[in-house]
């Protein structure tokens, strides 16, 4: 095992942690629709729902940079440049991440001044976390980019699933820069923040999980390099080809020109299409090796990842994207289900897959497949389905009464909040998302137990 | 499995869809146009939503009456400036009304009122949209009989400072302790802000009776 590889397994281990407290703060959140005095002025909706956001964000960044450490050496056949640093940072990393959890824990806000946006909290959602802490992740990352880079000079190698891998961190550096500035104006702040927000989850993000996919897909099913770096190729021009005029659907509300209500509707329209290709890719491959793979669960996650990228990011980001109806949609539940359900199938499976790949490693067994990781794999999804469901029913609720019969008054906003539709969904959310949290319990109970010898099967297992 | 066409056509030769190469130059190609096309497009729109611009009024617009109604022409609710009408009934120079607005911005961000609230629609769904709530009808109706305040602005101010005092439902606003000062600045921003034109978001705002 190359020295990078221990440090994934760091990585992978923090943001199964933060993973953790991301669905602990998620159930408190769901908690407060249904109890709204609860810890009243005490620990407010606002402050759990930037943990619940905020470490989602990081454990995604976290398994993502373990997962590039776990294959960048074995790409290039050579182990990573300046691994040392990188073995700092990853305490850094985690000590900038705990100090500002407790800080948002215990002090929550500040007063309206330049030394809350440095020490205490920006309230910018997604990069809340302070000035300081966001110096600290623009570090960490750069330390990230040198390893990569420089283990690649090194090696005097690259491949082309590396090559689109280096070139995407530099936008993906480049946008994290808005995390800093605090505009007055409103329509400025949101124009440049959705660049952040849209750049990092909807393009470089779909791009890193892309290079992911392939290195998983030549892992578990032997697919051949020319195969996966042709789609990914193909899915990084029609990630980015409908992806960047894409970030027009943010532009349709926020004081922007209404040219961008034709340009974001049509490109976003467009945005499934790579998604769909994903898909087409995974059939393609498993059909390809008749289903036969060394790593069950990673082999069922990635496919759970190319189909829940495709209906939550695609289908369901569709369903809510053009204009006419996002008049009525945008900033309702319907809007939270379409987020729960596009990081879950385009991001969630697809490093759960990641873990997988280790843990086979790890266990050094020839082929892993097991009991647990079946129940996790059912409870997850179920659960996800249904909270996605739960919150697409109160979101459509509110989208008609309280914004276009109501006219989205606080009036408007109350009653459609008190719709039995609304309050169902809500309390299906709740549900579901127990059922989700215990898909957690077992995931963590599986990774963390040695995998029972299970022989390889001879024959190849016939497609379900 | 090659192209059609390719192997009689030798000049095509170079355009082998199962070489990776071919699809590398068409992610890069279709990258690097959509790049320039979004950065012409920012360039645009800063000019439209810099203060000031066709969509986004200067800061001392809070010395106006602010009004949203339909526009036939544009078949949208559309923000109506209207006669002097200062807050707090104070006119402010353009510096003064700048610099409360900016105040009022860092309000918003120190108590991350975003991660309950929806400004333009973006932030937290717990509480309501604030993209017109200068112009909701709760003021008059509701929170100045309540606060017992005579204008609009003044209620807000009461509301602001003790929401927790004045609540509507049962999921209500936590108390953030801001100061009589803070809260004025908040309450310009809102101003401030109704008078940005959206593209008609939210659509039919407080024309709607809803029954209680």
């Amino acid at each position: 095992m190359y020295r990078s590889q221990k440090l994934s397994l760091r990585y992978f281990t923090a943001a199964i942690v933060l993973f953790g407290v991301m669905i602990l703060f998620g159930l408190l959140s769901a908690l407060y629709y249904l109890y709204p005095s609860m810890l009243f002025n005490v620990f407010n909706f606002s402050t759990s729902k930037i943990l619940h956001i905020d470490t989602l964000v990081i454990w995604l960044l976290m398994a993502f940079m373990g997962a590039v450490y776990w294959y960048l050496p074995k790409e290039l056949g050579h182990e990573v440049v300046g691994m040392r640093l990188a073995e700092i940072t990853f305490w850094v990393f985690c000590a900038v991440v705990a100090v500002v959890a407790l800080v948002f824990v215990f002090v929550q806000y500040g007063s309206a001044n330049e030394f809350t946006l440095w020490f205490i909290n920006q309230g910018r959602k997604y990069v809340e976390a302070p000035r300081w802490a966001t110096i600290g992740v623009v570090a960490v990352m750069l330390v990230f980019a040198y390893n990569v880079i420089g283990t690649a000079v090194k090696a005097r190698r690259m491949t082309g699933i590396m090559w689109v891998l280096v070139l995407d961190l530099i936008p993906l550096l480049i946008v994290y820069l808005d995390a800093f500035p605090a505009p007055t104006n409103m329509s400025v702040d949101l124009y440049w923040w959705w660049w952040l927000v849209h750049m990092w989850v909807e393009s470089t993000w779909e791009v890193l999980i892309g290079c992911v996919m392939a290195l998983v897909l030549m892992d578990v099913m032997g697919t051949s390099r020319r195969i996966v770096e042709a789609w990914l190729y193909i899915e990084v021009m029609l990630v980015l080809g409908a992806g960047i005029l894409g970030l027009g659907h943010h532009y349709f509300w926020i004081g922007t020109p209404r040219y961008w209500l034709g340009i974001g509707g049509f490109f976003s329209a467009l945005e499934p299409l790579p998604l769909l290709g994903m898909v087409i890719h995974s059939i393609y491959d498993a059909g390809m090796h008749r289903m036969k793979t060394a790593n069950r669960p990673a082999f069922y996650w990635i496919t759970a990842e190319a189909f829940g990228n495709f209906i939550g990011a695609g289908v369901w980001g569709f369903m809510m994207t053009l204009p006419q109806i996002n008049l009525f949609s945008h900033g309702t539940q319907w809007t939270v289900s379409h987020g729960h359900f596009a990081f879950y199938g385009a991001y969630v499976c697809g490093v759960l897959a990641v873990f997988y790949v280790a843990k086979q490693k790890t266990a050094g067994t020839e082929f892993l497949d097991g009991r647990a990781w079946k129940w996790s794999f059912g409870l997850f999804n179920f659960g996800m389905i249904g909270m996605v469901m739960g919150l697409l029913i109160a979101g459509m609720a509110q989208a008609f009464y309280g914004r276009a019969i109501g006219g989205s008054t606080l009036m408007a906003f109350t009653q459609a909040s008190e719709n039995p539709w609304f309050i169902a969904g809500m309390y299906a959310r709740m549900g579901f998302g127990v059922i989700f949290a215990l898909g957690y319990v077992v995931l963590v109970y599986d990774l963390l137990t040695a995998p029972r010898r299970v022989p390889a099967p001879q024959t190849p297992m016939e497609p379900a | 499995m090659k192209v059609e066409g390719a192997t009689t056509h030798e000049g095509r030769a170079g355009l082998d869809m199962t070489d990776p190469r071919f699809w590398r130059a068409g992610a890069i190609s279709t990258t690097l146009v959509m790049l320039v096309v979004l950065a012409f497009l920012s360039v645009d729109s800063m000019r439209v939503i810099s203060v000031g611009g066709a969509h986004v009024p200067r800061y001392d617009v809070v010395n106006r009456h602010i009004g949203y109604q339909y526009d036939w022409s544009r078949r949208e609710d559309v923000p109506v400036i209207g006669a002097p009408e200062p807050l707090f009934g104070r006119t402010l120079t353009e510096a003064q009304a700048t610099a409360l607005v900016r105040e009022g911005k860092l309000v918003i961000q120190s108590r991350a009122c975003m991660d309950c609230h929806t400004f333009f629609g973006n932030g937290a769904y717990y509480g309501p949209d604030l993209t017109k709530s200068w112009l909701d009808p709760a003021w008059p109706q509701i929170w100045m009989p309540m606060t017992g305040k005579p204008t609009r602005e003044e209620a807000m101010v009461a509301f602001l400072m003790n929401p927790d005092q004045y609540p509507t439902w049962t999921r209500a606003m936590p108390n953030l302790h801001l100061t009589e000062r803070e809260a004025r600045a908040t309450v310009a921003y809102l101003k401030w802000m109704s008078a940005v034109d959206t593209n008609g978001f939210p659509a039919n705002f407080g024309k709607t009776q809803t029954q209680q």
